[in-house]
């Protein structure tokens, strides 16, 4: 995949439209990280219902592909057993890693974030978001 | 008139391709490319001079300290140092800030003392003065810049006080390109008895300037910056603040009598320079300082205010908002801007695609990035080898990134 294939046909359309955008309230857990590198900001919100993750939204300012990569996560996720999050999310930071050759069907269209993979120094963008709801779900269990 | 075309071939790394294109090396800022001069005289240090300096008897080691001593005695005629005793080598712009945070600094700042800097300065300038600040119960004060990104010197009446210690200012910005009005702050300090540092790490590569003019105390600058080595840097300092300084690192070389419980120490500037320095680095940096002596420093300059100048004006009409002084008498060979339609981030990826190399991101001035209410910028900066066919290269890569995100 070209660079211009990768904004044109995975990063930009999250990137313009994002899913989930905005706080949810009330709230279980919401959590702000940042990449001190690039100044890219999430903040992510939480709402439980059980182990199910019921609602989920996220505010935040930074390049297209970590704002993307969030929403495209936010929609993935919602409705996800905290559990199955936490490996999603595992198994997004392998693929980023450059660690999972394996069944990447499971990830269905998050498979297309693997395009960031060639251009090294935008990885920790894509993973800003992944990062965050890795940490936030482990804040919640704790 | 700099003579562009005959400087580019001095410099082997501009013929590379990046992504089947050639390399259009726009992030002098960060650190410049080197001359095949520079490259040249540091193997031939290693070919035939190599050996410690100050030590040995052998001819050999004389080579090497005759080498070593005369890149110092360049790299103080380069600011206009009246004596190279008064050049201290260390590993660059930053390590020499904290030279005179450790020494200078822990024996002169006290409780409710004063330390001045400047809205812009780079962290390099602002955290170890943060810590001095913190470790001695000093306050550090912050002198404003108004929104073209000068120095609010009316109000450095308010900002300068009977307690203050030190002023710490850059004498161009990495971020807005200005230059700092150094002397006028330095007669302002030097009259309520402070002292004033002066990173030169931007200017130095760029601006010619003498620190005597300046009345500088203290002045930092960097090899790498200037077509040198990474690894060497200077700290200039006034002999008399020198002699009474304690040292910095313990070691070897600092030394001029040791005991098994005390030691007395060298004669300035070995003092401050413990251990095996490094040596190749330092004569490269003196052959980075003739380099940009034969080719001129004055032309330098007016090249660079024509880069500049062009660089405005194409980013500006291709919808840029471009940072800092529009006067380009007032500022150096930066520009830093943003689109609003493509992030920095990204645009620096796209650019890279097309073999072009810019700066995105905060540029180690954050506090200034808070101040013009961005989370990052893209910035573009200029040497002796930038041609203006390099400005319209990132023009034209801008309208393509731009057309994505349309």
């Amino acid at each position: 995949m070209s660079l211009e294939e990768l904004y044109k046909e995975v990063i930009l359309d999250h990137y313009r439209t994002p899913r989930n955008k905005g706080r949810v309230d009330p709230h279980d857990v919401a959590l702000e990280r940042n990449n001190p590198l690039c100044g890219d900001e999430i903040e992510l919100f939480l709402k439980f219902d059980g182990e199910t993750i019921q609602g989920i939204g996220f505010e935040g300012k930074g390049c297209s592909i970590s704002q993307a990569s969030a929403s495209m996560m936010t929609e993935k996720i919602k409705g996800l057993t905290v559990k199955n999050a936490g490996e999603l999310s595992e198994s997004i930071k392998r693929m980023m890693a450059g660690e999972e050759e394996g069944d990447l069907n499971a990830l269905g269209d998050l498979v297309s974030l693997k395009g960031v993979v060639k251009y090294p120094v935008r990885i920790k963008c894509a993973l800003l978001g992944w990062n965050t709801l890795a940490e936030a779900l482990q804040e919640s269990s704790s | 008139m700099l003579d562009v075309e005959t400087i580019r071939k001095d410099f082997p790394i501009l013929d590379t391709l990046m992504h089947g294109r050639p390399l259009v090396w726009l992030d002098s800022a960060s650190t410049s490319q080197k001359p095949r001069q520079v490259v040249d005289r540091m193997v031939r240090f290693y070919e035939s001079e190599n050996s410690n300096v100050h030590r040995g008897v052998y001819e050999l080691s004389e080579k090497a300290t005759a080498a070593y001593e005369g890149a110092r005695a360049a790299c103080g005629r380069f600011i206009g140092a009246r004596n190279a005793r008064s050049i201290i080598f260390t590993r660059g712009t930053t390590e020499s800030i904290n030279l005179v945070r450790y020494t200078w600094g822990r024996a002169n700042v006290r409780e409710g003392d004063e330390i001045l800097v400047t809205e812009m300065e780079h962290h390099s300038n602002l955290i170890p003065w943060q810590l001095l600040a913190q470790e001695t119960g000093a306050t550090l004060r912050h002198l404003p810049i108004d929104d073209e990104g000068r120095l609010r010197m009316d109000l450095l009446d308010q900002h300068m006080t009977e307690r203050t210690k030190l002023v710490a200012v850059g004498l161009m910005s990495n971020v807005l390109g200005t230059i700092n009005p150094v002397r006028r702050l330095a007669d302002a300090a030097h009259a309520v008895g402070a002292r004033i540092l002066v990173d030169a790490a931007q200017a130095a590569p760029h601006l010619p300037f003498d620190v005597n003019e300046l009345d500088a105390d203290f002045l930092a600058y960097s090899s790498h910056k200037m077509c040198g080595p990474t690894g060497a840097g200077v700290l200039y300092g006034r002999e008399d603040l020198l002699e009474a300084m304690p040292p910095f690192h313990g070691g070897g070389e600092m030394i001029r009598e040791v005991w098994a419980d005390r030691a007395t120490w060298n004669e300035i500037p070995y003092k401050f320079e413990a251990g095996t320095p490094n040596v190749a680095q330092a004569v490269g940096m003196g052959a980075a300082v003739e380099y940009l002596e034969d080719v001129g420093r004055d032309d330098i300059r007016e090249h660079e205010k024509e880069m500049v100048a062009y660089a405005i004006e194409r980013l500006e009409a291709a919808g840029a908002v471009v940072y800092g002084p529009r006067d380009v008498e007032e500022r150096g060979g930066v520009a830093s801007f943003n689109l609003d339609e493509v992030h920095p981030h990204d645009m620096a990826t796209i650019l890279d695609q097309e073999g072009i190399c810019i700066r995105a991101g905060h540029h180690c001035a954050q506090p200034l990035m808070r101040r013009l209410d961005v989370a990052a910028t893209a910035r573009a900066s200029f040497y002796l080898y930038n041609s203006p066919q390099d400005i319209d290269a990132l023009v034209d890569a801008l309208a393509k990134a731009k057309g994505w995100f349309a």
